[in-house]
C-alpha cells in the first residue's frame, strides 16, 4: 500500500489532482482510494486531499498521517506548519517553487523536489494551476506511474486546449526532474 | 464496467439507470454532487425525467411524496438539517406506503455548525417508518439504491428506504465501482406498477384523517410490515447476486467472528477501517472480529443473536448518541440479547467519529484495549481533554 498526501488551498485543484493521480493507479489495474478532507469551507482555506492505493480494494477510510509521498500544492503552506510531518524515513516530497519558501530539513533518506509547477503551467496552460507539472514531477521522482498513463488519464478528464496544456505541464514537470536528477549525478 | 468514480457521481449514475420520473432535491454539503449531476443528466436529455427546484428540503420531500403519489418512480437526496427539514414529509411518505429512496448523504447536526461525516442524522430519523441501510463502501452505496427501489415497491412491502453514506467519506472518496449496465438494471428493477395512485380518472384520497377508531391499525401495519422486510432483503439480495455477481447479506455480516473473543457491532465506512484492524491483530495471534450492520431499519435484532451469542466481549462503535441515554446502536445490541440465556458477558459502548472527528485505526485499537471485563457506556474515543477544560470568560 501507498499512501499521498496533497496539502494545498481550497480551489487550487488538489482534488483534482487526487482524482487524476488515481485514475492513472486505476489505468493500472490497482485499486486507489482517493478523498478530500476540507478544512474551514471556503476558498483559500487549507485543506488536503489524499491518495491511498493497493493492489486489492482499499477498506482504510482514515485520513493519511505518515505518507509514502507528499505534494505540495500551494508553499505558502509551509510558514508555520509542517507539511512534511510523517514522510516515511525513504519518502519524497514534491513541492510547487515558490519566492522566499523556506524547505524543513530532511532525513537522510528522504528526497524533495522542488518544482517551478506554475512557471510551467502559465506556460503551457495560462494559468497558475502547477497540479499536471507536479504530478508529472512525481512520476520522475518516485518512479510509481508511467507518463504514458498520465497522458491518458489526462485525457479523460480534459479537452481540447486544456488537454494539450496540461499534457504539456506534465511533460515538463516530468523533465524537469529528470534533467536535475541528472545533474545531481 | 469497473470504473474510477466518485461516490456521489455513482450514486447518480445508477439513480439514472434506476429510471426515476421525478426528482426534486435542495442542495446540502455532503449530497450537492449527487443531485448537481442528476440535474446535469436531465439537463442533457441523458435521464427523461421531471427534475423540479424548489427553495428547500421540505418542498422537495413533498414534490416526491406527490410524484410517487401519482404512481411515478421519484427520488430525493439530502444531508443532516436538510433531513431534519424534511422530517415532517418523511413520516408521511412512511404513513401513506409511498416507495421512495432517499439517499442520505450523513452529515453532522447543528449546533455548533459542522459539515463533516458523522450519523447523527439518519439515526435521529429511526422511528420514521423509513427502511435504512447503511454503506461500507461506494459498490454498497450504489447496489444499495437498486435493491432498495426493488424492496420499497415489491407490493408486500410499499415502505420507503434511506441509502446511507457516510458524507465525504463516500460522497468525496473516488474508488473503483462496477457499474452495471442500463439492460442489466432494467432486468432487475422492472418499471414500477403501482397498487394505487392519484389518478383524475379514478380518484382516491391519501394520508387523509384517521380519527382514533382507525389510526392504530395503519401504525401496526407497518410494524409488522417491517418484520416482512427482515425476510423480505435476504431474498433480494439472492436475486441481486444471480443478476450482477455481488454477495451480500442485506441484514448484518460477520467478519472473522467464528471464533472471536472481541467484536466491535459498527454502521457505515468505518467497517472497512476495523476490517484493516482485525486483519492486524488476528496476525498477531488476537481473536478478534467485526459486524457490520447493513440494515438498521428494521433491526436485525435475530442475526445479531444469533452472530454474538458465543462471543464473550462485544463493543458497540456509534457514531451519534441519543444524548442522556445509551448510545442509539448500543441500545439495540444490549436489548437484544436482553433475557436470553446465551450472549456476551459484556456489552460495552464506545462513541468515536463526531462531526468529522477522524477514526484511525489507533482509534479502533483502543476500543478493541478497552474492551475488558469492565462494561462502559457511552465512552468516548479520541476526545481531546485539553478542549474540555476550557472556560467561558
Amino acid at each position: 500500500m501507498k499512501e499521498i498526501r496533497i496539502h494545498a488551498r481550497a480551489g487550487q485543484g488538489a482534488i483534482t489532482t487526487a482524482a487524476l493521480l488515481g485514475s492513472v493507479y486505476f489505468l493500472k489495474g490497482m485499486y486507489p482510494y482517493a478523498f478530500p478532507h476540507f478544512g474551514a469551507a471556503r476558498m483559500g482555506a487549507p485543506m488536503n486531499a489524499f491518495v491511498r492505493v493497493d493492489s486489492k480494494p482499499v477498506r482504510l477510510r482514515s485520513q493519511i498521517y505518515e505518507p509514502d509521498y507528499v505534494i505540495v500544492v500551494d508553499a505558502t503552506l509551509m510558514r508555520g506548519f509542517n507539511c512534511f510531518s510523517g514522510l516515511r524515513d525513504n519518502g519524497v516530497a514534491i513541492v510547487n517553487q515558490k519566492e522566499g519558501m523556506e524547505m524543513p530539513k530532511l532525513k537522510p533518506r528522504q528526497k524533495a523536489f522542488v518544482v517551478p509547477a506554475n512557471d510551467i503551467a502559465m506556460k503551457t496552460i495560462g494559468r497558475p494551476l502547477g497540479n499536471t507539472a507536479l504530478l508529472g514531477a512525481y512520476a520522475a521522482a518516485t518512479g510509481e506511474i508511467e507518463m504514458e498513463d498520465l497522458f491518458k488519464a489526462i485525457k479523460e478528464r480534459f479537452q481540447g486546449k486544456a488537454e494539450q496544456g496540461n499534457i504539456d505541464a506534465a511533460r515538463q514537470g516530468f523533465e524537469f526532474v529528470k534533467n536535475q536528477s541528472k545533474e545531481k549525478r | 464496467m469497473k470504473e474510477f468514480l466518485e461516490g456521489s457521481r455513482a450514486i447518480a449514475e445508477i439513480v439514472k439507470r434506476c429510471r426515476p420520473g421525478v426528482i426534486s432535491a435542495y442542495p446540502i454539503t455532503p449530497q450537492t454532487h449527487i443531485v448537481e449531476d442528476l440535474a446535469q443528466f436531465v439537463a442533457d436529455g441523458a435521464l427523461k425525467c421531471e427534475f423540479v427546484n424548489v427553495e428547500s428540503e421540505h418542498s422537495a420531500a413533498s414534490v416526491v411524496l406527490g410524484g410517487v403519489a401519482a404512481g411515478v418512480r421519484s427520488y430525493t437526496a439530502t444531508s443532516s438539517q436538510g433531513l431534519f427539514y424534511m422530517m415532517e414529509v418523511l413520516f408521511n411518505i412512511a404513513g401513506m406506503r409511498l416507495p421512495l429512496v432517499l439517499t442520505c448523504a450523513n452529515r453532522a447536526i447543528s449546533a455548533p455548525i459542522n459539515i463533516w461525516n458523522d450519523q447523527q442524522d439518519s439515526i435521529s430519523l429511526r422511528d420514521s417508518g423509513w427502511v435504512q441501510m447503511y454503506a461500507e463502501d461506494i459498490q454498497e452505496a450504489s447496489d444499495f439504491h437498486m435493491l432498495a427501489y426493488k424492496l420499497t415497491e415489491d407490493a408486500s412491502i410499499m415502505l420507503p428506504v434511506m441509502v446511507c453514506m457516510d458524507g465525504f467519506i463516500l460522497t468525496h472518496g473516488i474508488e473503483t465501482v462496477d457499474m452495471p449496465r442500463q439492460e442489466e438494471v432494467d432486468k432487475f428493477l422492472p418499471p414500477y406498477r403501482p397498487l394505487y395512485k392519484l389518478d383524475t380518472a379514478d380518484p382516491v384520497s391519501m394520508g387523509i384523517l384517521a380519527d382514533p377508531d382507525y389510526y392504530m391499525e395503519t401504525r401496526f401495519a407497518i410494524q409488522e410490515t417491517m418484520k416482512k422486510v427482515l425476510e423480505k432483503i435476504p431474498v433480494l439480495t439472492q436475486d441481486f447476486s444471480k443478476a450482477f455477481g455481488r454477495a451480500y447479506n442485506g441484514l448484518v455480516e460477520g467478519y472473522r467472528i467464528d471464533d472471536a473473543e472481541k467484536v466491535i457491532v459498527a454502521l457505515g465506512s468505518v467497517c472497512g477501517t476495523i476490517k484493516e484492524v482485525v486483519d492486524e491483530l488476528r496476525s498477531k495471534g488476537k481473536k478478534v472480529g467485526l459486524l457490520k450492520i447493513t440494515t438498521f431499519r428494521p433491526f436485525p435484532a435475530q442475526k445479531v443473536q444469533e452472530a454474538l451469542k458465543d462471543i464473550p466481549k462485544v463493543a458497540v462503535l456509534d457514531r451519534a448518541l441519543s444524548l442522556g441515554s445509551y448510545a442509539p446502536v448500543a441500545a439495540e445490541v444490549k436489548a437484544a440479547f436482553f433475557g436470553k440465556k446465551k450472549g456476551p458477558k459484556v456489552i460495552s459502548s464506545f462513541i468515536a467519529g463526531l462531526g468529522g472527528r477522524d477514526i484511525t485505526k489507533d482509534s479502533i485499537r483502543e476500543v478493541f484495549s478497552l474492551l475488558t471485563a469492565k462494561e462502559v457506556s457511552c465512552e468516548f474515543i479520541d476526545l481531546k481533554p485539553e478542549l474540555l477544560k476550557e472556560k467561558y470568560e
